[in-house]
């Protein structure tokens, strides 16, 4: 293998999860944007979606196809009911967690959020840990489960090909890309879009324009848990291992890619998570897996130490 | 169309925690008038109008409009029943266009044709947001900014249109001009309660007048009376004159 093809076999490993990460970074940023939350259990949310993915292949037997064909219609049901799951989920958290908070001290709902991200941690766990037929028979609750490939791992670029990219990295970007273009049209043109951008510019002039802040907020974690959902179940699918702290470790990726990108900024996040997911995938090759984690959160001390407010954050100063 | 006043206050009490920042605060505003509420910094005269819109409520007291009690509605529903506030310090939407502005000042509206047409009349009332329209919110001038957030209101065909503090932070020459919109309005019957710190002006403006204090209402008058009155002009108009 020439070190051209290294370089780009990583490249697609790279963005192919940078455009998961930033699907994950959408939901803290939309959240963040809107209510100034930093909604620590929405990585937790993204391993509980991961998780019904995996009980939802095992219920179609997904998993007992021994060759899947290249384009398997398991995505389909998948694709519909892991992020109808988060999306509610999502919402009731809201409503449970953090409504009763939203005129309380900031440092309030915060430290709800990270409970409500212990309780989500702690399902995983338990839901790990039944015995169900795609465990073989149930294996240790914390142990990470394998999660079956269901669709084709042949290489398109022939068998003789360096480099691998298969269906799976094209079926990323297949679910990624029109979520995230879909976003931007309802945030830009519809009434709801607009609503949205109203309350994250200004909570009381959105009130005295009509808008009933509490449904926008609703819909914005609507929204943010079913992208989280679609992530759950293309990262699942993809990488073909999920563990219960996995909310953990790709929530703070996501996160810190929400922040690189700017805060509270939409195409602030997929640039965030394409950074992330490219230098992830850099690092592992070129320096170390080990150290990937620190060559990470150094890139984002450097960059917010010269662009306080991210790569995107905001230039448009508000007149008073 | 109902009897009785447009907007009636009775007795309302609000705060913040402990603080009282509203004490009893009784006033009313009748169909087709100009109505100031005037007084010091830290009054409660924003309060008032917050309270009267629906942000902030009530603790104790009554608010009627239109005929209807609407002391605990949302201000959601204030706003379709035909209420609405130019707020202090204008807090229009700085990362939207003018135009998405005031689209949004008709955010519950349907009337397509209503719309196109009352965006057609802010931009006859001031010509500078039709020729700003594709420009960002937070790129204007303060007055500018003041009439964006005048036009956004109207935009929502309200009955009663509350104001607070339109001439702060704009610049004399497009203040009188602001004033000039303001009597234009009422002219062709907009009902408007004016809050304002500038009292020599809004009282040469209105009707009637209220004068606000530590959360009660000490005075309260035709405007005309109250600008020869010795205790306001003490007080409020002072080197004005």
């Amino acid at each position: 293998m020439s070190n051209t093809e290294v370089l780009l076999q990583q490249l697609i490993i790279g963005l192919s999860n940078g455009m998961i990460i930033a699907l994950i970074a959408l939901g803290y940023t939309m959240v963040y944007g809107i209510v100034e939350l930093i909604n620590f259990a929405h990585g937790d949310l993204f391993m509980l979606g991961a998780f019904l993915a995996l009980t939802v292949v095992g219920a179609l037997g997904l998993d007992a196809i021994p060759e899947p064909a290249l384009l398997s219609w398991g995505f389909i049901p998948l694709l519909i009911i892991v992020p109808l799951f988060c999306a509610t989920l999502n919402w009731s958290i809201d409503r449970l967690a953090y409504r009763p908070l939203r005129d309380a001290p900031r440092l309030a709902p915060l430290v709800s959020a990270i409970g409500v991200s212990f309780v989500l941690i702690n399902i995983g766990l338990f839901w790990g840990g039944l015995r169900m037929d795609v465990f073989n028979g149930g294996v240790a609750a914390a142990s990470p489960k394998d999660f079956p490939w269901i669709v084709s791992s042949a290489n398109l670029l022939g068998p003789d090909s360096n480099i691998i990219l298969t269906w799976n990295e094209l079926l990323v970007f297949a679910i990624t890309v029109p979520l995230m273009i879909g976003l931007s049209v309802l945030v830009k043109f519809t009434r709801l879009g607009k609503a949205m951008r109203a309350v994250a510019q200004n909570p009381t002039a959105a009130r005295l324009m009509g808008i009933d802040v509490d449904r926008v907020i609703g819909a914005t974690f609507l929204i943010g848990g079913a992208l989280a959902g679609a992530a759950a179940v293309v990262y699942s699918s993809y990488n073909h291992t999920i563990y219960f702290q996995m909310g953990f470790r790709v929530g703070m990726d996501a996160f810190t890619a929400a922040v690189l990108g700017g805060i509270g900024n939409l195409p602030g996040a997929l640039v965030g998570g394409l950074v992330i997911g490219v230098i992830r995938a850099m690092s592992d090759q070129y320096i170390a897996t080990e150290w990937t984690n620190v060559v990470v959160f150094a890139i984002l001390i450097v960059v917010l130490t010269f662009r306080p407010s991210g790569i995107l954050g905001a230039t448009v100063r508000e007149k008073v | 169309m109902s009897e009785g006043p447009l907007l009636s206050v009775q007795g309302i009490f609000a705060g913040y925690g402990p603080i009282e920042a509203l004490k009893g605060v009784t006033l009313n505003v009748q169909r087709g008038e100009i109505v100031t509420l005037i007084g010091a910094n830290g009054a409660g005269k924003s309060s008032t109008l917050m309270c009267i819109c629906g942000v902030h409520r009530a603790r104790k007291g009554s608010i009627h409009f239109d005929g209807e009690e609407v002391t605990d509605e949302k201000p959601h529903s204030l706003v379709a029943k035909g209420l609405a506030q130019v707020p202090e310090g204008r807090k229009i939407f700085a990362r939207m266009t003018v135009l998405e502005n005031l689209e949004l000042g008709a955010y519950l509206r349907k009337d397509v044709a209503g719309i196109k047409s009352d965006l057609d009349m802010v931009y006859t009332l001031f010509p500078i947001l039709g020729e700003r329209r594709k420009q960002l919110g937070g790129t204007l001038s303060g007055g500018e900014q003041q009439m964006l957030a005048i036009g956004r209101a109207l935009m929502s065909k309200p009955k009663l249109l509350l104001m607070d503090e339109p001439s702060m932070g704009v610049a004399p020459i497009l203040t009188a001009k602001i004033f000039d919109t303001i009597r234009e309005l009422n002219k062709q019957g907009m009902t408007i309660l004016l809050v304002e710190q500038n009292a020599h002006l809004a009282l040469k403006l209105a009707h009637r007048g209220y004068v606000l204090e530590t959360g009660e209402i000490v005075l309260e008058d035709k405007a005309s009376s109250l600008l020869t009155d010795p205790r306001v002009k003490e007080a409020y108009l002072g080197d004005e004159d």
